[in-house]
């Protein structure tokens, strides 16, 4: 009998300090099994469980499209006992993924539409997943429009990957930042709800938005799209919970009888709306 | 087709079955219909069976541990004392303990495996789990529907429960605060059940129910058949002595988000300390809490039973809590028993009524109350 809770051991094959003040890395893991890697088949969207000996597990969205082949991607803020120790290790050290967990964003409902994605700060990692998926998919959407925010300039995350789409003119990028004194800044200066309100497409049936990013944002950038006339149902969030199993079975990271681990962690906003617990 | 899988493998691995014809033995495996046997034990050759028991089984049984009753592995031919209501503590850890080792691993980078999760071997032998109460039997059929689920299964709880044989103790003399025949269990109830025993003065009558309890029954050489006269009548003056009743029958006409926000949370929480015993002594509650340790170069993986009662339960990187208050908490544990649960599955409540978390609430919080103000709630 299979065990889900066993991770598949994994080398760390290159670090990148992404931010400025040094709490976001990215890690690019390489399966020590190649038959590993064959199992690990996700969607963008998904997470997984980075897991240290030693130190714990934690749950991370992976930021990794699954149209990039070889590795798979981790986007990670220094929080915890886990995650610290995350950064401090070094190119070539061990360690383990569980996963793919979850459920991911509704790609086959995307399909032949209009999306927009709106992200902030350091929530953007399953964002970048579905920006390059959508990208070696062109030909599957319609308009893909990107509002991306952060404090400041040097805490975007994945800054030449911006630079390049921006630069693509593939998707419409608006990138933001709540301020900088930065003279040759050249994007938008403001909060992400208000860049929504501006550039956003306009709402119709084919029009999603996908909104990943801290509870303050997402607070706001629900008036925003409701003034846009967004339907709940087009409108798709991606939840945070403190997980543990990751597999719907340790009883932590319920909305009601929905286990975002397992039922989520993307769902529409009319589901939210109609799931009883604290969100 | 998963369960047929893992009761071949179960077959397979147990060592007092011929194996021939396969499925059709995995098949039979369900036959419960025809499998009504009664046997008569004299309470002389009781320990004696017992003891032939142990040779092809792990024994459990209720042993006395200071003035209250656990569920223990039994050794050196000691016998269950059945003189008892029921142990203190429910029987869940005879499959889910407390603390249990998932993985092991070493950290020593001079070993090819460093960093490496290795699966911890696990005594998975037949386990004859004798005087267990039907409710704490019917609590795993609940449970299992977490545990075993359609996309994962929970290997070390599935394959411990599926070494379990149980010899379900039928309760003659219920608490006061027992309500099992409010939750679709009951003190002779066979759900779950492999044999149910009853006391019947200088014997016990054995009802052997599914093929793993009559090969028990086999086992222990009790094969004196009889024809369970007076089962009924007994059962009938048990459940007759189950006076408190919990209707749960409108639970599922209200929203979740009804309930949600009805109004009496923090009175019910008022004088909860949040303390965990319920959960902790409760059969039905399996949340569990995942922790590494490590000493040197050597390490493990663990889980240990954790507690929706405690803030750090939901306590997020980031210092966020969606659930910080405790009546939150007390909420959650009524919701997920009596509401989340029953309309996740469609099986009833998550709940056996087995009155524990009444008997040992330090604060006198009483379920059966709580589940009357869900069921009677009506939204202004």
């Amino acid at each position: 009998m299979q065990n889900p809770y066993l991770p598949y051991p994994v080398r760390i094959d290159e670090i990148v300090t992404e931010t400025a003040d040094r709490a976001l890395k990215t890690f690019k893991l390489v399966f020590l099994n190649p038959e590993h890697e064959e199992k690990f088949q996700h969607k963008a969207g998904q997470f997984a469980e980075l897991s240290i000996p030693g130190k714990g597990e934690i749950p991370i969205g992976i930021a990794s499209s699954p149209t990039e082949k070889g590795f798979i991607k981790f986007t990670v803020n220094k929080t915890g006992l886990v995650s610290g120790y995350l950064h401090s290790m070094k190119v070539g050290d061990r360690m383990g993924v569980r996963g793919p967990l979850g459920n991911s964003y509704p790609w086959e409902t995307l399909e032949g539409k209009n999306v927009v994605i709106i992200g902030g700060g350091f929530a953007f990692s399953t964002l970048r997943a579905s920006i390059v998926y959508m990208l070696a998919n062109r030909e599957k959407f319609k308009e893909i429009s990107v509002v991306y925010g952060s404090r400041a300039p040097d805490l975007l995350l994945y800054k030449d990957e911006l630079a390049a789409w921006e630069a693509g003119g593939d998707i419409n990028m608006h990138i933001t930042v709540d301020g900088t004194d930065d003279p040759d800044w050249k994007y938008n200066v403001g909060f992400v709800p208000t860049i929504v309100e501006e550039k956003a497409p306009p709402a119709d049936e084919d029009t999603y938005a996908i909104v990943c990013g801290p509870p303050v944002m997402i607070r706001f950038t629900q008036p925003a799209l409701d003034k846009l006339g967004y339907l709940h149902n087009n409108i798709i969030n991606s939840l945070e919970k403190r997980m543990k199993c990751g597999i719907g079975i340790c009883g932590r990271c319920n909305i009601g009888d929905q286990y975002v681990c397992k039922d989520g962690p993307v769902f529409t906003l009319n589901q939210l709306n109609n799931m009883a617990g604290e969100k | 087709m998963i369960l047929l899988n893992l009761m071949i493998h179960r077959i397979l691995s147990s060592n007092f079955h011929v194996i021939s014809g396969l499925k059709s033995k995995a098949e039979k495996y369900f036959d419960k219909a025809n499998i009504m046997k009664v046997i008569r034990i004299d309470k002389n050759i009781w320990g004696e069976g017992l003891a032939k028991l142990a040779g092809d089984y792990k024994v459990y049984g209720p042993a006395k541990n200071g003035e209250n009753h656990e569920l223990v592995e039994l050794k050196n031919g000691e016998i269950p004392d059945l003189e008892l209501k029921n142990v203190h503590l429910s029987a869940k850890s005879v499959v889910f303990p407390q603390s249990e080792v998932m993985f092991e691993y070493t950290l020593d980078e001079s070993k090819e495996d460093h960093h490496i999760m290795r699966e911890v071997e696990k005594d998975i032998s037949p386990r004859a789990v004798i005087g267990i109460r039907p409710c704490d039997v019917a609590a795993f059929q609940i449970v299992k529907r977490n545990f075993e689920n359609p996309e994962f299964s929970d290997k070390l709880w599935v394959e411990g429960f599926n070494a379990c044989v149980f010899v379900g103790y039928a309760c003659d003399s219920p608490d006061s605060s027992c309500f099992c025949t409010s939750t679709g269990s009951g003190p002779y109830s066979e759900d779950g059940l492999d044999v149910l025993l009853v006391d019947n003065g200088d014997d016990y009558l054995a009802k052997a129910i599914t093929q793993k309890g009559e090969d028990l029954l086999a086992c222990a050489g009790w094969n004196e058949e009889t024809d369970g006269a007076g089962i009924d009548a007994k059962k009938a003056e048990a459940e007759g002595k189950i006076t408190s009743v919990v209707d749960t029958s409108k639970l599922k006409d209200k929203t979740a988000i009804e309930l949600f926000e009805a109004p009496f949370w923090e009175d019910v929480a008022f004088a909860c300390l949040n303390c965990g015993t319920c959960t902790y002594s409760c059969p039905t509650c399996w949340c569990f809490d995942i922790q590494d340790e490590a000493k040197d170069t050597s390490g493990i993986r663990m889980r240990n039973w954790d507690s929706c009662m405690y803030p750090l339960f939901t306590l997020e990187g980031s210092g966020h809590n969606p659930r910080p208050e405790k009546y939150q908490r007390v909420r959650q544990r009524f919701m997920h028993k009596l509401k989340y649960y029953v309309d996740k599955y469609d099986a009833g409540v998550q709940c056996v009524g087995c009155g524990r978390c009444i008997r040992l609430c330090p604060v006198n919080i009483d379920i059966r109350n709580v589940c009357d103000k869900m069921n009677s709630y009506q939204t202004a």
